[in-house]
């Protein structure tokens, strides 16, 4: 599918890289002449977005480092400091901290484009758990990063989310106390977050090309689910998918900036305005809204299971959550990719849809009846999804017929129709 | 290649394996300074002990001091809340350890293991839900005792976990007395 390139170096320095490193026709070959499927919709584009997002972060980021001061005494008043001081240094940290948001909204309706049209199933296996681990990735990102303002979310959201470890047995203490540096989250974890939010942002676009040469060894996946099988069924990436990409970056970053100029603070919480305390915890701790379905399922188990008591039991099922999207290829008994003609399918993953809506809606509640009894509800969904819904859907659905050819399927020649 | 086709191990097997062996030692030893200097530093671990002058503190009353970073809870108690927390039987508590610093370990979770020696009234620990880490806030909760806002453990009146998520009872840290009026932390 990747297509061997026809690129033909024009001009003598062309000619004379290109013998000594292949990189324009490699570029050439991936960003250019890449044949892609030509019925790829809208949903698709949300890959491109997310990219794009991530330069923002990686160029916001270094900005914000030149007038930032990683100290718990000066965090906080740093950080007051480009808001008020730094030229356009309110831009740059509305920027980074909305572009946080942004970047998760993006990469889960890309998440949930490969879940509804099948992305993950073979020969994509590879691309997927690599989308998982950027996932991953940016989930620790975003906490590390969260931390760094120094204000009351900062301390006790790093305190809640690393005295996790504190839950697994014997070297649960010994654990934490290295996470932090000390006896409780104080300065020299907040270096090390420092350090460690610095760092990752790279590691994570060193995924993201890994992410991108995976799924281009087998092609894109498509709306109707069927490969390529000749060129009628695909487009040249450049100008087609370049454009239709840019455009909607275009339309994204309305929503963008909407929120930094209208709503900067709307997605973050008041209470990281206060400076950290470490002698009074918030009366509610809430995580940003991207992490809320995690958290709801980590407050899900409130009961010992067997030998394990609940508070390691809520830590398994909140990492199981992230963990079983790894082996979801392998869930998935169905060999029929698109949910277009999956109408059971179709209704189950809406339903686990508005399962992860629920649970974020959950998350963000206290920790009290009925909230915790929902809570339960949905996450017993949510791993059912995974563990029931989708093995035994491929072995008992019966899928409509599927179109011979991406062309076929663009000309309305459907199945019903044959 | 070939000398590994040779049933017996040769002097030059023996060299790489030798020498493998010596360099993976090797880069365990080294990887163990990039780990270890993430463990709390000198400073960290200069265990500080505190004075606290308690003699303010009136009946029902509590004050909060810092002690190696974290906030420890000193509270005089009521005589109901002394008589609410003898009376529950230790085989209805989630925690039946006293988790007292000053105590044998495997010391049950008794009122009078939990308070003071000698000065049942006084209840002296440190004020961190041992489920995720937030302070508990006090005189709240459905036992009377301290609630964590964060996931919902309630503590009774003796700071033993009664309700949620939190495995054990609040740590009571190593102090004592020193005269009346005095506590000596650490």
């Amino acid at each position: 599918m990747a297509g061997h390139s026809t690129y033909e170096p024009q001009n003598a320095g062309a000619k004379w890289l290109e013998r000594r490193l292949p990189v324009l026709s490699l570029v050439h070959g991936s960003f250019v002449a890449f044949p892609t499927p030509k019925n790829l919709n809208y949903w698709w584009t949300f890959g491109g977005i997310a990219f794009f997002v991530l330069v923002v972060q990686l160029i916001t980021g270094i900005v914000l480092v030149m007038h930032y001061t990683p100290n718990d005494a000066l965090a906080f008043a740093s950080v007051e400091h480009i808001m008020r001081d730094v030229n356009y240094g309110w831009l740059m940290r509305y920027l980074h901290s909305n572009g946080a948001s942004m970047f998760f909204f993006a990469v889960y309706i890309h998440i949930f484009r490969g879940m509804y049209y099948g992305s993950y199933k073979e020969p994509r296996e590879i691309a997927w758990i690599l989308g998982v681990l950027l996932f991953f990735l940016m989930v620790l990102t975003a906490f590390m990063g969260y931390v760094l303002p120094w204000g009351q979310m900062s301390l006790w959201g790093a305190t809640v989310i690393t005295s996790l470890f504190s839950a697994v047995p014997v070297v649960g203490e010994a654990i934490t106390t290295w996470l932090w540096g000390g006896f409780a989250v104080g300065n020299p974890t907040l270096n090390r977050f420092f350090s460690l939010h610095y760092l990752l942002p790279f590691v994570i676009l060193g995924v993201v090309m890994l992410h991108i040469w995976a799924f281009h060894v087998a092609g894109n996946n498509n709306p109707v689910g069927v490969d390529p099988k000749s060129d009628k069924d695909t487009v040249p990436f450049h100008p087609y998918y370049t454009l239709k990409d840019l455009f909607a970056i275009v339309v994204f970053m309305i929503l963008f900036s909407w929120f930094v100029f209208y709503l900067p603070n709307y997605l973050g919480h008041a209470d990281n305005y206060i400076p950290a305390n470490p002698m009074v915890t918030p009366a509610h701790i809430v995580p940003e809204w991207f992490l809320l379905p995690f958290y709801a399922i980590l407050r899900a188990i409130t009961f010992d299971i067997g030998p394990i008591p609940s508070k390691l039991g809520g830590v398994i099922a909140m990492g199981g959550a992230i963990a079983i999207l790894f082996v979801l290829p392998w869930l998935d008994t169905s060999k029929v990719r698109s949910a277009n003609y999956r109408p059971v399918y179709r209704f189950f993953f809406w339903l686990f849809f508005f399962t992860t809506i629920m649970l974020g809606w959950l998350g963000s509640k206290p920790a009290e009846q009925p909230y915790i009894a929902w809570i339960q509800f949905f996450t017993v969904l949510y791993f059912a999804h995974f563990l029931i819904v989708l093995p035994v859907l491929g072995l008992i659905e019966t899928p409509r017929k599927v179109p011979d050819s991406i062309n076929d399927a663009v000309l309305g020649k459907s199945s019903d129709a044959a | 290649m070939e000398h590994t086709d040779t049933a017996e191990p040769s002097r030059r097997d023996f060299l790489y394996i030798a020498t493998g062996a010596v360099g993976a030692v090797g880069a365990g030893a080294l990887a163990w300074p990039f780990i270890h200097q993430m463990n709390p530093d000198a400073s960290a671990l200069a265990l500080a002990s505190i004075e606290v002058d308690v003699s303010a503190v009136e009946v029902g009353q509590s004050i909060t001091v810092v002690w190696r970073g974290k906030p420890v809870f000193i509270r005089q108690r009521t005589e109901k809340e002394i008589a609410e927390a003898t009376e529950v039987p230790i085989a209805d508590l989630p925690d039946q350890f006293a988790r007292n610093a000053n105590l044998e370990e495997g010391a049950d979770a008794s009122d009078a293991n939990r308070a003071s020696t000698g000065k049942e009234a006084w209840l002296v620990m440190v004020g961190v839900c041992t489920h995720l880490g937030c302070v508990p806030l006090g005189e709240s909760g459905d036992f009377g005792g301290w609630f964590c806002p964060c996931h919902g453990s309630h503590y009774d009146t003796a700071g033993r976990i009664r309700k949620g998520p939190a495995p054990e009872n609040m740590l009571v840290p190593p102090y004592k007395f020193s005269g009346d009026d005095v506590v000596v932390i650490g």
